[in-house]
């Protein structure tokens, strides 16, 4: 007995000094590194086979396109050093900057045309995203293997001179020069190694930092590219990107120093967390828009009346205030605020009536509709399973009774997979839904309801004006008239209530105050290269 | 089994054991674990496909020349029967293939990440649990119906009922963040250590805790009932001798049959736990797994938590045979 007191005693004593050694929370680290929480895992860190924007935040810091974007997420001249476009628009030629590989070998002309095809090839990687440049010519042929990859719009002119060749002329084209569907990979690397070129042992970049370590669920490690063409304004040695997913464990690590920044935070702590971690709570809009996708080949929604009465019942104010309050913005449009070369959006015309006034209204165009207490409005609202969707659906419910008893909707929340599934095959009458824009231009959005567009026009909206209004836009070059066009398109939208515009989300992130170099934007682009501490600019 | 106090008739009981050890018994366990896995592997395989979605599906509706590529690169192209062939010859081998949505890693690489994190957690907390579960259980057995019974069996009720997403949040904040004693999520650069595996263990101990603690409590009260312990009481050996060479070992076979699978079910990883503790564990490409739909990292998931389901069963049922002189193979 006495033998086992001791070993307890022992024991306890050991876990006592283990106890003490390591107290103190989170261990130390070099106030060089910048510690970044992404939210969720990397799939990949091939820039041609991405998804997500969280991948964006770890391929962005490495690679550099012919645009790359400035500390606001607007374009600005990457790899190309200068660039000429022919009059129709259609031809542009650039010169590229003497930069080298990280492996010294210089980025040349082939490896834009090398990535460019290894995207589209349908042999190749099996892109998601490569339909991203089908302004490129013949791109969308030789993506779907009707012609061989030589044929695609890239050709090389010399190592340092590319010409690329469009469909039709894309005035948004340096935007979209600047995504990782358009990054050059190292043709030399990729032809060797195959897909297991981005492992850290093997990969080469050409932007601010390379990976160096990846540990699935737990963090990427890159560090700096001193071959990088800017590595002089370069300010941290190394980037940690944590994936961590849960937002309250994010908080905690936040306030325990473990993080200096954060994409994300719980909406509900907003106003405590501008208390508690002073500084930190960054909210802005992006370029994404919430909307009720309504069927409209479908009854009741082929009626545009009924569309209407359903939009003007939603009271988006208190949903984005007293719903989630974290930065979100009720909408009356389709295309979110802050869009490049589109400074106005259209707006729906009743926007000027009172929540009460909307009511009676939308009371009016159902029973002209013919509904009534004899004839009820009986319809399915299926929501996503993620995000704010739960909070705002029995919302939207509630919103929709208060027309009339005889409005009678239910609501299912459905498996946000499952649910883009039954939109895209038009198995839905009501649903919540949102688009993220890929590139800053208004038409990104709008494309979204021309009649060609297919299983991505949920709702199945077809108005030949509305197309010809989007066919008019892609042939002007002046960005003023192609805005105006776009925004008699987006006003047909509006006037027909093809869809109920209901919010702008918000994106919350946990920034700490002593790093700058984080600027809020539409995008929701933030390269690590403009980062730096305040502590290290003044040392 | 009567003679463990001594080192020297220690390693003589060892060797008694290993004679008696039944290896016809455990192989053909073990190869009747194969047509198990197998219809695991089937059932899981074609469930997976049942199940609306698929790796590629994302909020846009790809064109269907980008599916048709996507496809093909995943092999989905083929007939269900031939992907399915396929796929059971390659795990035959041991190739478990790439993952369909974490593109850049084989599912193999993935496991082996994530593993030693989970198995870490796992073992330490069940370690804990079992040791101090059954004490807590017998003390409340034998003092039974008294302060020490009712404050064991209260903890053991809270424990229980209190899910680890809220303890999980609760400790990380108070030990982390307030007391700052441990770190309130994540690895050290990938590096396990106290102060960061702390919280997560005890987390993850605290039901099991609940549950061992009553599981024995429950089994050494009938015990403690049972003739042979009032025969051995009325032989005169002393209470301590009663309590832990003739009672506990019977008392703990309940124990063991849980133990088995729940084992299984804590190396595998949970996913609360690394989720609230931000850790790399396997139990998240569980979950994370099904809902993006990737099959093949689902079902690497599956085949190694049947796997262990069947070695840790096999175990417990050897282990009877030890605490139970009654059981014959």
């Amino acid at each position: 007995m006495a033998r086992k007191t001791a070993f307890m005693a022992a024991a306890l004593s050991a876990v006592a000094l283990t106890l003490t050694a390591c107290g103190g929370g989170g261990s130390e680290t070099d106030a060089t590194t910048l510690r970044r929480s992404i939210g969720a895992s990397p799939k990949s860190v091939d820039p041609h086979k991405a998804e997500g924007t969280w991948e964006n935040d770890v391929i962005g810091d490495m690679f550099i396109g012919l645009f790359t974007e400035d500390v606001e997420g607007n374009p600005i001249p990457g790899m190309a050093e200068s660039w000429t476009t022919s009059d129709d628009g259609l031809v542009w030629t650039f010169k590229l900057r003497d930069a080298n590989w990280s492996d010294g070998q210089p980025v040349t002309a082939r490896d834009f045309q090398f990535g460019m095809r290894r995207i589209l090839d349908p042999k190749s990687t099996g892109s998601a995203y490569g339909s991203l440049l089908y302004v490129l010519k013949n791109a969308q042929k030789v993506n779907s293997g009707e012609l061989p990859v030589e044929e695609l719009g890239v050709k090389i002119i010399d190592d340092k001179t590319l010409e690329v060749t469009l469909e039709y002329p894309a005035p948004y084209l340096p935007g979209l020069l600047k995504h990782y569907v358009s990054f050059p990979v190292p043709a030399h690397v990729v032809s060797e190694l195959g897909s297991g070129w981005v492992k850290p042992e093997n990969i080469v970049v050409n932007g601010a930092y390379k990976l160096d370590e990846w540990r699935t669920g737990d963090f990427l490690r890159s560090v700096k590219n001193p071959g990088f063409y800017d590595a002089e304004n370069v300010c941290f040695n190394e980037i940690v990107y944590f994936p961590y997913s849960d937002h309250g464990a994010v908080v905690r690590m936040a306030q325990t120093g473990k993080l200096d920044m954060a994409n994300a935070f719980p909406n509900e702590r907003y106003e405590e967390l501008k208390e508690s971690l002073p500084g930190w709570p960054r909210v802005f809009s992006m370029m994404t828009t919430t909307y009720v996708s309504l069927n409209n080949q479908q009854a009741p929604f082929d009626d545009k009346r009924v569309r209407q009465a359903l939009s003007m019942a939603i009271d988006r104010e208190y949903i984005t205030e007293k719903v989630m309050g974290a930065g979100q913005t009720p909408v009356y449009g389709l295309v979110p605020k802050g869009m490049r070369n589109y400074p106005e959006g259209a707006q729906i015309t009743w926007k000027g009536l009172s929540r009460a006034d909307r009511l009676v209204e939308a009371k009016r165009l159902l029973e002209e509709a013919g509904f009534g207490p004899d004839n009820p409005l009986k319809f399915e609202y299926i929501y996503r399973s993620t995000g704010e969707n739960p909070k705002a659906a029995p919302v939207i419910q509630a919103n929709w009774l208060e027309i009339a008893d005889w409005v009678q909707p239910e609501i299912r929340r459905v498996d946000t997979q499952v649910l883009y599934k039954q939109l895209q095959q038009g198995d839905f009458e009501a649903s919540d839904a949102a688009w993220v824009a890929d590139y800053n231009d208004a038409f990104n959005f709008l494309y979204l309801f021309d009649s060609r567009s297919g299983p991505m026009n949920y709702g199945n909206y077809s108005n030949p004006e509305f197309d010809a209004l989007i066919d008019k836009s892609h042939l002007q070059l002046d960005p003023v008239a192609r805005a105006k066009t776009l925004r008699a398109a987006e006003q047909v939208l509006m006037d027909d209530s093809a869809m109920i515009p209901m919010w702008t989300p918000g994106r919350q992130y946990l920034v700490n105050p002593d790093i700058t170099g984080f600027e809020p934007n539409v995008e929701d682009i933030h390269r690590s290269r403009y980062m730096c501490r305040k502590s290290l600019k003044e040392g | 089994m009567q003679n463990n106090s001594a080192p020297s008739s220690s390693s003589n009981a060892l060797s008694r054991l290993a004679s008696r050890f039944p290896t016809g018994y455990a192989l053909r366990r073990l190869l009747i674990a194969i047509p198990t896995m197998l219809a695991v592997i089937t059932m899981a395989f074609f469930m997976m496909r049942a199940a609306p979605g698929n790796p590629y599906s994302t909020d846009r509706k790809l064109p269907p020349e980008v599916e048709a590529n996507m496809k093909a690169s995943l092999g989905l192209d083929k007939p269900l029967v031939q992907q399915y062939a396929e796929y059971v010859g390659k795990v035959a081998r041991g190739d478990f293939g790439p993952s369909m949505r974490n593109k850049d890693k084989t599912v193999i690489e993935l496991i082996g990440e994530g593993l030693p994190v989970s198995l870490t957690i796992g073992a330490a907390s069940m370690g804990i649990a079992l040791f101090i579960g059954s004490l807590l259980g017998v003390l409340a057995a034998i003092r039974q119906n008294s302060f020490a019974d009712y404050s064991v069996m209260g903890l053991a009720m809270f424990g229980i009922s209190i899910p680890t997403f809220v303890t999980g949040p609760i400790l990380s904040l108070v030990f982390g963040v307030y007391l700052t004693l441990f770190a309130v999520g994540g690895l050290d650069m990938g590096r396990m250590n106290f102060n960061n595996m702390f919280l997560p263990i005890v987390t993850l101990a605290l039901p099991q805790i609940a549950i061992i603690s009553r599981l024995m409590r429950a089994s050494m009260i009938e015990v403690l009932r049972s003739n042979y312990i009032r025969t051995a009481r009325a032989k005169g050996l002393s209470e301590r001798s009663v309590l832990l060479r003739h009672a506990a070992p019977a008392a703990a076979l309940p124990l063991v049959s849980y133990i088995g699978p729940a084992t299984a079910g804590l190396l595998t990883g949970s996913v609360v736990i690394e989720r609230v503790f931000s850790l790399p564990g396997v139990g998240k490409y569980f979950v994370d797994g099904a809902l993006n739909r990737d099959y093949t990292l689902v079902l690497g998931v599956i085949i190694l938590y049947a796997g262990l389901i069947v070695i840790f069963n096999l175990l417990a049922d050897l282990l009877y045979g030890v605490l139970d002189p009654r059981v014959k193979y």
